[in-house]
């Protein structure tokens, strides 16, 4: 049984149409038939939040929605928060801080502190800390991931910036 | 990791998706949000031959109040919610469970009539729905039928809901103004379901006693689960902390809840008589009857 469905949808700025099976996952789309791997899976169950993406301006897990869910929404992944080679300021405040070790989960934590700075663009640390639950990292006991966001919020830049 | 073969339908109306439900019977689920039935897919402990999508019936998502009360659509999501100014003045005891569940990310997509009809015994709404005595809306192509939630969480993942039919929505009743709230839980990971949870109710009459009480346990059995003989003995009491003690310790001796590698059974009935008594201040605090 192949149960194909054609999908329109809209991924970082470009109208995209797919043929996809029921069954697959966002993700699986995202980075198998648009070549967009930046989206990362670990868990594929919805725990860890590394593919998480902005659907409709919302953060979503990418594993825990179907491709033809997406259809005729608008997907942005990683991939568009650098343009034209410059860093966004979230990417440049993790850089600065010094926020990843192996950076697995960076993409997740990208999209979801972009999506949490949409919903409130000066929260505390209390509420980033609570707005980065849904994220796992391996590496650094979060605390460098919380402090950039922090210091990204307050205008402080981190280590790197010696002026 | 990879959800199995179906086939995905996604009816534009209600009554096309009772249609599919009505032919497929078993072999047919629901899905709306997903945030339940795409792990469980993933994990392969649903195979079901058809998959169909209600996220496209526009008329699900309301959130009304009335006369009748507060209408929770089935496609509403838990955002919508958490946002919605009618159900933080109509049913605050709702709102309150919202940062409970899961993560922001999770809540973007998954419905509360979702939450409720997937029946996990620890998750929060349906302890809620529970507590507050929410009605549940049930369709198929025979028509519609009104489940009150004291019937409707049968077992383990398990509601009141045939093959052929639908939870179109949850009619909540109005919070009666004099009356407070509070949800908490103990859980591993915030966003965990709870190893043990609470919702609870306290409404305080005019001459500063207990008119009535909901304490309505979630992760304790294996559906929500009220401890009626805790609710009774406070009623027509002042709410002070030796009451609250007094009806934290037959919570903890009347519950048998489950014993598994998380938390043994005895430290699962101590938490909830510990959050008896933390549920209760905070409720009395909000009912304006502190003391």
């Amino acid at each position: 049984m192949t149960d194909l469905h054609r999908i329109a949808v809209r991924v970082n700025g470009r109208d995209e149409e797919l043929e996809v099976e029921g069954r697959r996952t966002l993700a699986d789309v995202l980075r198998e038939d648009l070549s967009l791997t930046g989206t990362h899976l670990a868990c594929e169950h919805g725990i860890c939040g590394a593919c998480t993406v902005r659907v409709d301006g919302r953060a979503a897990r990418s594993c825990l929605m179907l491709a033809v869910q997406a259809d005729g929404t608008d997907v942005e992944t990683v991939e568009s928060l650098a343009e034209d080679g410059v860093l966004h300021p979230i990417q440049q405040a993790m850089l600065e801080n010094h926020a990843f070790q192996c950076a697995f989960c960076a993409p997740g934590f990208l999209m979801t502190i972009r999506c949490l700075l949409d919903d409130n663009p000066t929260p505390t640390r209390e509420e980033i800390r609570e707005g980065l639950s849904g994220n796992l990292c391996r590496c650094t006991g979060y605390r460098s991931i919380v402090d950039s966001v922090e210091a990204l919020v307050t205008g402080h830049l981190g280590v790197g910036d010696h002026a | 990791m990879k959800p199995p073969d179906f086939a995905y339908h996604r009816p534009s109306t209600i009554d096309e998706a009772l249609d599919q439900l009505g032919e497929f019977g078993g072999d047919g689920k629901v899905l709306a949000g997903g945030q339940s039935l795409v792990p469980l897919l993933a994990l392969r402990l649903a195979r079901p031959e058809h998959v169909i999508d209600i996220g496209r019936i526009a008329t699900l998502a309301a959130i009304t109040e009335d006369e009748g009360g507060l209408l929770i659509g089935a496609l509403a999501r838990h955002t919508d919610v958490e946002d919605s100014p009618v159900v933080r003045r109509a049913q605050p005891l709702v709102i309150a469970a919202m940062p409970h569940i899961g993560h922001r990310a999770i809540r973007n997509r998954g419905t509360a009539c979702g939450s409720i009809v997937h029946a996990d015994p620890a998750a929060e709404l349906p302890a809620v729905a529970l507590a507050v005595g929410a009605e549940m809306i049930v369709r198929s192509r025979a028509g519609e039928r009104t489940v009150a939630a004291a019937d409707f969480f049968l077992g383990y993942l398990s509601s009141d809901v045939n093959d052929d039919e639908v939870l179109t929505g949850v009619r909540w009743p109005i919070w009666p103004s004099s009356a407070g709230w509070s949800v908490q839980e103990v859980s591993r990971r915030h966003g965990d379901y709870a190893l043990v949870g609470l919702a609870a109710s306290l409404d305080v009459d005019g001459t500063g006693r207990v008119a009535a009480a909901a304490l309505s346990f979630f992760g304790a059995a294996s559906t929500p689960v009220r401890v009626s003989e805790a609710e009774d003995l406070m009623v027509g009491e002042p709410p002070t902390a030796e009451l609250f003690a007094e009806a934290a310790s037959v919570v903890t001796r009347s519950l048998e809840p489950p014993d598994d590698n998380h938390a043994s059974a005895a430290y699962r009935a101590h938490v909830a008589g510990v959050l008896t008594g933390r549920c209760l201040a905070e409720a009395r605090t909000r009912a304006g009857a502190a003391s």
